[in-house]
Order: C-alpha cells, then sequence, then structure tokens
C-alpha cells in the first residue's frame, strides 16, 4: 500500500497541473472572443498566400 | 432612433482616445454587421492598412473593434469612415470601468468552479475507497486513516476557496440582518468541514469532504450561470445605449465641431445638432430654426416649431435645420430632475422585490436548522452520546443543502432568457422575469409603443406623390423622406434648396416648385390632429400630404392575445385625447387615459399597485420612464431613450409588439418550471431528511442523493430551451 503514498500525490499533481492549464487559458483571454477564434482559422496567413 | 454619424464627418473624436499603458492612443468601436470569416479579414486589413494605425482586431462575438495607433494621437474619424466605406457603421465606445470591475468577479467565479471542479473529483478519488469500506470491503483502519487524510488535505482548502463566495455573501447579508439562500450554505460547509476533520483526527468513521466539495462545485454552477445572464444582458444593453450615440458636437472659438463624450459637456458650451440628431442637453437655441420632435419626452406626435431663444429639451429629435444651442445643463441634470428621482424612488422599491429562491430559503432555513438541532438533541437524549449526534446533525444539513434550490432557478432563468434573446428581447435580470410572471394588468404608452412612433403617409393620392417625389427625395426631412418612401426610386429635383423648418425648394422639369409647411407653400393651413405637408408648383394648385403615426402591424393582435390570458389592458399618454382614442380603438382596449405628465403617469401606477394590481408598463419615452420604474415589471423597446431603458426589466427589439405576449408566455413557462423544482427539492428533502436523522444516510448515500437531485432539477430546467 506504500505505493499510494507515491501515486495519490502524483495524480493530485496532474489535476492541479489541469488546474494551472485552465488558469492560464483564462488569464490568455482564450474565452474572449469564441466566433471570432473559429473565423480566424478559416483567414490564410499573409505570407502563406500565393505570390506574396 | 439611433444616431448616425454621416452627418458628423470631419468632426473631431480624439476624446473617444484611449491611452495605452506605452502612451500610445487605443480606440474602441462598436462595429455593426460583421457577422462572418470575411467581414473580419476585409475590416482588421482595412483599418490597419491606414495611416498612422498600428494594429487592429476586431472581437466576432461583441462586435467591438480595438484599433491601436503607433503615437499618442490618431484619427478616429478616418477609422469610422473607412468602416463606413466597407458597409459597416461604427459607433466610438467607452468601455468603462463597471465593465472591468464586472469582469473580475465573473473570472473569479470561474476559478473558483475550477478549484471546487478540481476539489471534488480529486477528493472523490479517496473517498471512493472509503466507500468501498461501507460495503465490507477490505480497508485496513491504517489505508482508512490515511485516505481519510489525503481527502480531508485536498478537500478542505479546495472547499474553503471555491466557498469564498458564498461565505462573502452570506456574512454581507448577515450584517444586514437577513438572511439569504448562502447562510445555510455557508454553515453546513463550515460544519461539515469542522465535523469531518475532527472525525478524521479522531479516527472517526465517517467524513464528508467529498460531499462539501461537490455540494460548492453544483452551487458555483448555478451561480455562474446566474452572472452569466446579467453579464450579456448588461453588456447588451450597453451595445444598445451606445448605439444612440453618447456623443455631442461641441463648437470651439473658431467654429469647429469636435466630437465630445456627453458627460463631458459643459453649460455654456456651444453645441451644433444637425437634422436628424437628438438634442443631447438642454439649451438655449441661439442661432438657426428648426422643428422638434417631442415623441420621446412627452408622446406628443405633432412636432414643434422652434426658433432662436427657444429652450431644447434634451431627447427631443431635431427634424429639419441645424441648430447651435447653448448648452444650459450637464447631461447628468438634464433629465428633468424629478422625472429622475422619481425613477430612482421606483427603483428602490423594485430592489426590495424578494426573489423566488430567497422565499423559498425564508421557509427553508428555519425549519432544516431546527430539524438538525432536535437531531443532535434528541439523539443525545436517546443515548447516541454528543459525537454520534453532532455527526447526524451535521448528516441532516448536507443532505439537505440547498443545491437544488440554488441551480434549479438560475438554471431555468437563463434558459428562458437565452429562448427571449433569440426572439430579441433582453431580460436585465432573473428577478425580472419572476416578476413579470406575476403580473395581471398591462398599462401600455401611445407613442412609440402601440404605435410606430414615425409619421406615415395617409390615404396618398399616387399622382400627386409622383408628382411631389423628385422633391421629397432631395430633403432631409422626416416627413419628406416618408412621401420619398412612398413613392421610391425616381428623379431628384435640381437647385434644391432647403429652408429650415421651412421646407424644400427646388426645379422639377424646369418649373419652380415648393414643399413643406403651409406658410411657406403659400396656402392657410387647414390644422386638424394630423402632421401635414403641402406642395404646389409656383402659381399652380397646391396639394395637401397628412401624416399620422401608424398603430403598430401587430398591436391588435398582441392586445388581444394579452386579454386572452386573462390581464387587462389599458392605455396612459402624454398625446392629446383625439389621437389616443383612435390608436386605443385600433388596438381594441377600452381603457384610456389622454394627456398625462410623467408625475400622473407614476401616479396612475402607483394607484393601481395599492389597488392590489401587479402592473406591466410598456412604455418608451423620458415620461413613461417613472411609471417605468414604479411597475411591477416594465418593458421598454430597444428605440427607447437611455433613462426608459435603464428603468425597464425586459428590453425589446424589432418592429413588432408580440414580444410583449411571448415575453409573458415564456416568464409563466419559467415559472412553473421554477416551481416544479421546488416541489421536487421539497419532496427530496421529506424523504432524506428523516433518513439522515435516522442515522440510514453515510457519505456514498450523501453523495449520491446530492448529485441526484441537482441533475433532476437541471434537466427539468433544460425543458425551457425546447419549444412549449
Amino acid at each position: 500500500m506504500t505505493i499510494l503514498l507515491f501515486l495519490a500525490p502524483f495524480s493530485l499533481g496532474l489535476g492541479l497541473l489541469a488546474v494551472a492549464a485552465f488558469w492560464w487559458t483564462l488569464k490568455a483571454g482564450q474565452y474572449e472572443d469564441p466566433a471570432g477564434d473559429a473565423a480566424r482559422i478559416l483567414l490564410d496567413d499573409p505570407a502563406d498566400r500565393p505570390g506574396a | 432612433m439611433a444616431l448616425t454619424y454621416e452627418a458628423a464627418a470631419g468632426a473631431d473624436f480624439s476624446a473617444f482616445l484611449g491611452r495605452g499603458t506605452d502612451g500610445k492612443a487605443s480606440l474602441d468601436l462598436l462595429v455593426r454587421g460583421a457577422r462572418c470569416a470575411g467581414c473580419l479579414a476585409k475590416i482588421e486589413a482595412a483599418v490597419a492598412g491606414l495611416p498612422g494605425v498600428e494594429g487592429a482586431r476586431l472581437n466576432l462575438t461583441s462586435g467591438k473593434l480595438t484599433v491601436g495607433f503607433r503615437t499618442a494621437s490618431g484619427d478616429p474619424a478616418a477609422v469610422i469612415a473607412a468602416l463606413d466605406k466597407l458597409g459597416y457603421p461604427a459607433t466610438p465606445y467607452d468601455p468603462g470601468q463597471a465593465q472591468v470591475a464586472h469582469d473580475k468577479e465573473g473570472r473569479r467565479l470561474i476559478l473558483a468552479l475550477a478549484v471546487a471542479a478540481f476539489g471534488a473529483m480529486n477528493t472523490m478519488m479517496f473517498s471512493v475507497p472509503l466507500w468501498a469500506g461501507l460495503f465490507g470491503q477490505e480497508l485496513g483502519p491504517a489505508t482508512k486513516q490515511v485516505m481519510m487524510w489525503f481527502s480531508g488535505a485536498v478537500g478542505a482548502p479546495s472547499a474553503i476557496y471555491a466557498g469564498l463566495p458564498f461565505f462573502q455573501s452570506a456574512w454581507r447579508s448577515l450584517k444586514a440582518r437577513r438572511a439569504n439562500m448562502d447562510v445555510p450554505i455557508s454553515i453546513g460547509v463550515l460544519l461539515t468541514l469542522v465535523i469531518s476533520f475532527s472525525e478524521t483526527v479522531l479516527n472517526g468513521r465517517d467524513a464528508y469532504f467529498d460531499a462539501a466539495v461537490s455540494l460548492l462545485f453544483l452551487l458555483l454552477i448555478g451561480r455562474w450561470l446566474d452572472h452569466q445572464l446579467r453579464a450579456r444582458a448588461r453588456s447588451a444593453a450597453g451595445d444598445l445605449l451606445a448605439m444612440q450615440a453618447p456623443a455631442a458636437a461641441v463648437l470651439d472659438r473658431d467654429g469647429q465641431a469636435h466630437m465630445k463624450p456627453l458627460a463631458e459637456v459643459q453649460p455654456g458650451d456651444l453645441v451644433l445638432v444637425r437634422a436628424g440628431e437628438r438634442i443631447p442637453v438642454d439649451g438655449r437655441i441661439e442661432a438657426g430654426m428648426s422643428e422638434l420632435d417631442n415623441a420621446l419626452l412627452t408622446g406628443e406626435t405633432a412636432p414643434v416649431a422652434v426658433a432662436q431663444g427657444a429652450v431644447c429639451r434634451a431627447g427631443s429629435m431635431n427634424l429639419s435645420g441645424v441648430l447651435r444651442l447653448r448648452a444650459l445643463a450637464r447631461s447628468e441634470d438634464s433629465a428633468l430632475a424629478a422625472i429622475a428621482r422619481l425613477v430612482e424612488i421606483g427603483a428602490q422599491s423594485k430592489s426590495r422585490y424578494v426573489q423566488l429562491a430567497d422565499k423559498a430559503a425564508a421557509i427553508y432555513v428555519p425549519v432544516v436548522h431546527t430539524a438538525a438541532a432536535l437531531t443532535f438533541a434528541g439523539g443525545w437524549l436517546v443515548g447516541l452520546g454528543p459525537r454520534e449526534a453532532l455527526i447526524r446533525a451535521v448528516a441532516v444539513l448536507i443532505i439537505t443543502c440547498p443545491c437544488a434550490l440554488g441551480l434549479a432557478v438560475p438554471a431555468v432563468q437563463i434558459m428562458a432568457s437565452s429562448r427571449l434573446f433569440r426572439r430579441g428581447v433582453l431580460v436585465k435580470s432573473g428577478a425580472a422575469l419572476e416578476r413579470l410572471s406575476e403580473i395581471d394588468h398591462v398599462v401600455f404608452d401611445k407613442t412609440g409603443v402601440l404605435t410606430e412612433g414615425r409619421p406615415r403617409l395617409i390615404d396618398p393620392a399616387p399622382a400627386a406623390v409622383t408628382l411631389a417625389a423628385p422633391l421629397a427625395r432631395a430633403s432631409r426631412h422626416p416627413l419628406a423622406r416618408t412621401l420619398a418612401e412612398e413613392a421610391g426610386e425616381g428623379p431628384l429635383a435640381s437647385q434644391v434648396t432647403e429652408h429650415a423648418g421651412q421646407g424644400v425648394e427646388g426645379l422639377i422639369d424646369g418649373r419652380r416648385a415648393r414643399l413643406g409647411r403651409a406658410s411657406f407653400v403659400g396656402v392657410e393651413s387647414r390644422g386638424g390632429s394630423e402632421t401635414e405637408l403641402w406642395f404646389g408648383f409656383d402659381g399652380d394648385t397646391k396639394v395637401r400630404f397628412r401624416f399620422s403615426d401608424r398603430l403598430r402591424q401587430d398591436a391588435a393582435e398582441t392586445v388581444a392575445a394579452l386579454k386572452a390570458r386573462g390581464l387587462t389592458v389599458e392605455v396612459l399618454s402624454g398625446d392629446v385625447a383625439g389621437p389616443v382614442a383612435a390608436a386605443a380603438e385600433a388596438a381594441g382596449i377600452d381603457a384610456w387615459r389622454a394627456g398625462l405628465t410623467p408625475q400622473q403617469k407614476a401616479a396612475a401606477v402607483d394607484a393601481l399597485a395599492a389597488d392590489g394590481r401587479r402592473v406591466l408598463m410598456v412604455g418608451d419615452g423620458l415620461n413613461d420612464a417613472a411609471a417605468l420604474a414604479k411597475a411591477h415589471a416594465a418593458m421598454a423597446p430597444g428605440t427607447a431613450l437611455e433613462a426608459s431603458q435603464n428603468a425597464a426589466d425586459l428590453v425589446f427589439s424589432g418592429e413588432g409588439l408580440s414580444s410583449v405576449a411571448a415575453a409573458y408566455d415564456v416568464s409563466r413557462v419559467a415559472r412553473r418550471r421554477a416551481m416544479e423544482n421546488f416541489g421536487f427539492a421539497a419532496l427530496y428533502n421529506l424523504v432524506a431528511g428523516p433518513a439522515a436523522m435516522l442515522g440510514l444516510v453515510n457519505p456514498f448515500v450523501a453523495a449520491l442523493a446530492m448529485s441526484g437531485s441537482s441533475l433532476a432539477v437541471t434537466l427539468n430546467a433544460l425543458r425551457m430551451g425546447r419549444k412549449p
């Protein structure tokens, strides 16, 4: 059962990592403009356009 | 009616420029009509290509464009003109401090939600082996102890962080000597944590850390939904108002017009008001003559002629000429002080309204706390010992904790308001929806509510319309525009001169013609209740066009629908008796009163309330604002003045009045769902409460019962989203 003492904190660490990642996405404003982000992926990068 | 900036081309908008942290200028604009990826690319490329612009980013969700300039100064007018050329009208937008503070609260809630989710999942991880132990599975005492410690180490900090919004709200409410729903929640959660902790330390039987955290997780979902509802309503309402042009053209010493935010206009400033714009602040006319449409202020439909020296009130629409006004008051002081005061008093009475969930809490709190206390006392008396009795009492508090209530009502309200939002009705708060469902009497304003609020040509003679159309097309006067609309596309008159407040003159096929007031065209006015416009060629017979405010197309239908739902309907108007009687009759309303002042309107609503009636007021003008604020529930069209929109609970856009009946229907369904959910919660507590008193509840049963009941009420609420 001593493996628990290693596994339990490890899984907690993974969970905390997820919370931190979520906090980062929140801070980075990834939920501010869902419609715009969905649209932007359809736009060509100026540098990728042929002849540009 | 929104102001457009076409007429203000070349004016200076620099007052709207913001300063970034690096000292560079930035500008926020509300752009209308951008919907797709193509628009986004076009707008950003066009604006970013302007001289002096460093970058532009459009938020497609909110329709806001942020423009960054290279230096500390920039040219907002060029940006607006560029957008206009692309076909997207834009309005400078002041992001405002309130929104920033509000956003902070939303972030805090969502972070608390994330922590609660983490806490609930990971505490559960240690709880599952403990639950297995409850069913006779192998779990040594040492392992059990470790599991309990782990679950406490994760659960307690998560619960304390995630519970802070509830603890703070409960504390505020207790300080005000009132008990809201957050008081039993906080007591329940804190007691659970304390007991679970002491049980863990004393190597006891059960710990409820997972129950405390998952309870908070479910409640935070409800809290966040409620927050989203208000945030969305607030930002949509802000957009509506931003379109009403928060700016005035102030003339400097050289006669150059600068666009200034309304709040910065000082008494003594010289303000330029073009035809088709609203008077921004109270002022005296220094130069120019025109006609003013006071429909939103007093409900009168007939325009009033004004000239130099006349005092104009903020909110009137300038119809024909260019006016130079000397501002007499600041923007905040411009609206009649008495009306503003009445609105404030009305709003205060509304804030005393007790919401359904808090009403339920008022019954629920004493019952549950008494039950818990009785469990403790009774358990001790029958010889359970204080520790076991206390655990049972806490089990009662946990299992009856109002998560069904906390989640049930916001879930229903957000479903209901998103259904209304799709119909173009904006719900400002959940309480507004609850109040709307309780009404039994509907009061309509006439101008702009029952009617369209703008003149329409009545009984037009097609030949005469065609004859006058070339002149009408050349004019900016609203009556002439109506005439031009009636005539459709066609030729323009040449050598047109517009005489402010009089009419237009020009050549049609080489013949000199005039269109305008009776005296301008050279005849005696025939008077009457309608607004009129005369047309004639020089030395020829003159033709009269009559205009009248037309009833909204679905007004009669809506009134009939409201009556069919058992509501009584009445018209209260500030207009004169003739048009009010005609409109009321056409809409199928028997009861009407005309010629009311704003104070009389508010008093009429008060009198109805004193009779025990619950009034829905539907109005758009400043003269309705006080009545809107005093009524049990209030609706305003999106074309209403800022003060009225602020006073209203719901704002509907579009041409139709049918939104009123639709909103009432949705509010009734929402109330029914909320009541069903309360019924379910009561039933659940009647079963679970006694079970907990008898000691039949262990942590596993508590977790199952709580999430099960929350799921049931949420699913019931989601039924709102479908067609009834």
